[in-house]
């Protein structure tokens, strides 16, 4: 099979097309792991044990079982208890709630990482809980996680492809419906991947970045 | 409920596959991980940029690109794959460069002075690699091996989107046969978090077999 260049310019449009919507979910899928990290982090560390425990089986079940099927869940099962929305919604929602338990691993080493004596000194000064993780904990914890939390959202973009499965016209999806039109898979499949190498390649250069302004602990 | 037996036995069907792909996943994973990872650290800058290739090149796109890939474009370029070649390959690969970055920070995490007492022992390379450092570096391995033999499993439900009959595949199958969405789903999230829950319990025994010992030797 011969390596059409024609076909590629004809069909880049679309596909960068696609590619804009697997940017968006990478992005809001982001946001939504952000903050259900954050709060999985903060009620694994919760004085209650029934709530620490509950937490850490969840985040334990949503980690060992695949993301596709995660996605078809939200997909399929969640209309039929009456919750409505979608696809790219729910995409975003069960791709953000995987990578959450990620990032709460993240938070939870980053949180342990602040000395004992922050706490001790956010007690004494009469701080309530609210105000001793809004001013004292996390901007000292949130800094030297960066680098780690960057790297899961290179995987993340590299996992938006999956949402095609749940019928979100991201690149991959724009891939398959154009070789499926033309039946010539060589061009669009190589592009997705090229396309896929060629950001993930420059958002790694990012994290290494990240890595090199946060990598060493505040003094 | 007696129909429901009929579906179930799908699904366990489904299940088999599910297993096959990732036992023969983590085989070449395993061996594409010590390939690439010893010429990772090797002496000639040929084969060192060759292991970067392979490594940043799965590390850089995604799973489903590369399977999709496997899938179409290789038999256009004339290799007949079958979907569970198509499967193992892609996974296997994947997988692979991952665990080689394994493979060579537990490597270069054996101290110095192991190294430079091999020299004094006048031992070839060889023999310093197969008696004195791999076997320090493997109890280094374990633990993130099992945590890639996990992601294998997971990768495995994307399989069920180039028509392999594994547990996704099946799942879909009841569902559109039966309309009911909660129970085949439901089932199939229990059944990947039993296994991926059997690769933990395995892992840790495997790890307390290869760092017998070796007490006192960690730093």
């Amino acid at each position: 099979m011969e390596w059409d260049w024609s076909f590629v310019q004809q069909i880049l449009p679309t596909l960068l097309q696609g590619l804009e919507i697997t940017v968006l979910a990478t992005l809001l899928g982001s946001i939504v792991a952000a903050i259900v990290g954050l709060a999985f982090a903060i009620m694994r560390l919760a004085p209650n044990r029934a709530l620490s425990r509950g937490t850490s089986a969840v985040v334990n079940f949503i980690r060992g079982t695949p993301l596709l099927v995660q996605l078809y869940f939200m997909f399929y099962v969640l209309p039929d208890i009456g919750v409505k929305m979608p696809a790219l919604a729910a995409g975003v929602l069960a791709l953000g709630i995987h990578y959450a338990t990620y990032a709460a691993e993240v938070y939870r080493t980053g949180i342990e990482n602040v000395p004992r004596g922050q706490w001790e000194a956010a007690k004494a000064c009469n701080l309530a809980p609210l105000q001793m993780w809004r001013h004292i904990i996390l901007p000292q914890a949130l800094p030297p996680m960066l680098p780690a939390l960057a790297n899961y959202l290179v995987a993340m973009f590299k996992e938006t492809p999956l949402l095609s499965a749940i019928t979100v016209l991201e690149v991959m999806n724009e891939a398959k419906i154009v070789a499926n039109t033309d039946y010539r898979y060589l061009e669009p499949m190589t592009l997705v991947g090229a396309l896929f190498l060629a950001i993930s390649l420059i958002a790694i250069t990012g994290v290494r970045l990240l890595e090199k302004r946060y990598s060493q602990p505040l003094q | 409920m007696n129909h429901w037996s009929g579906y179930l036995l799908l699904i366990a069907k489904g299940a088999q596959m599910t297993v096959e792909l990732t036992v023969l996943g983590i085989a070449l994973a395993l061996v594409a991980a010590f390939i690439a990872g010893l010429a990772r650290v090797s002496r000639f800058s040929a084969v060192r940029a060759l292991a970067i290739a392979y490594i940043e090149f799965f590390r850089g796109t995604s799973v489903f690109v590369q399977l999709f890939w496997a899938y179409f474009v290789l038999p256009m370029a004339g290799f007949d794959v079958t979907p569970l070649q198509a499967g193992v390959l892609a996974l296997g690969l994947n997988v692979g460069a991952y665990a080689a970055e394994v493979v060579r920070g537990a490597i270069q995490a054996v101290s110095g002075d192991q190294r430079q007492a091999c020299i004094a022992l006048n031992l070839s390379r060889y023999q310093a690699m197969r008696h004195v450092i791999l076997p320090q570096a493997l109890p280094l391995m374990i633990p993130t091996f099992g945590n890639n033999a996990i992601e294998l499993l997971k990768g495995t439900a994307v399989v069920s989107l180039i028509s392999l009959g594994d547990m996704t595949f099946q799942a879909q199958v009841v569902r559109s046969q039966t309309g009911n969405t909660l129970i085949p789903f439901a089932t199939i999230l229990a059944l990947y978090f039993a296994m991926s829950w059997l690769i933990t319990f395995g892992m840790r025994h495997l790890e307390r077999r290869v760092s017998f010992g070796l007490d006192g030797m960690r730093r």
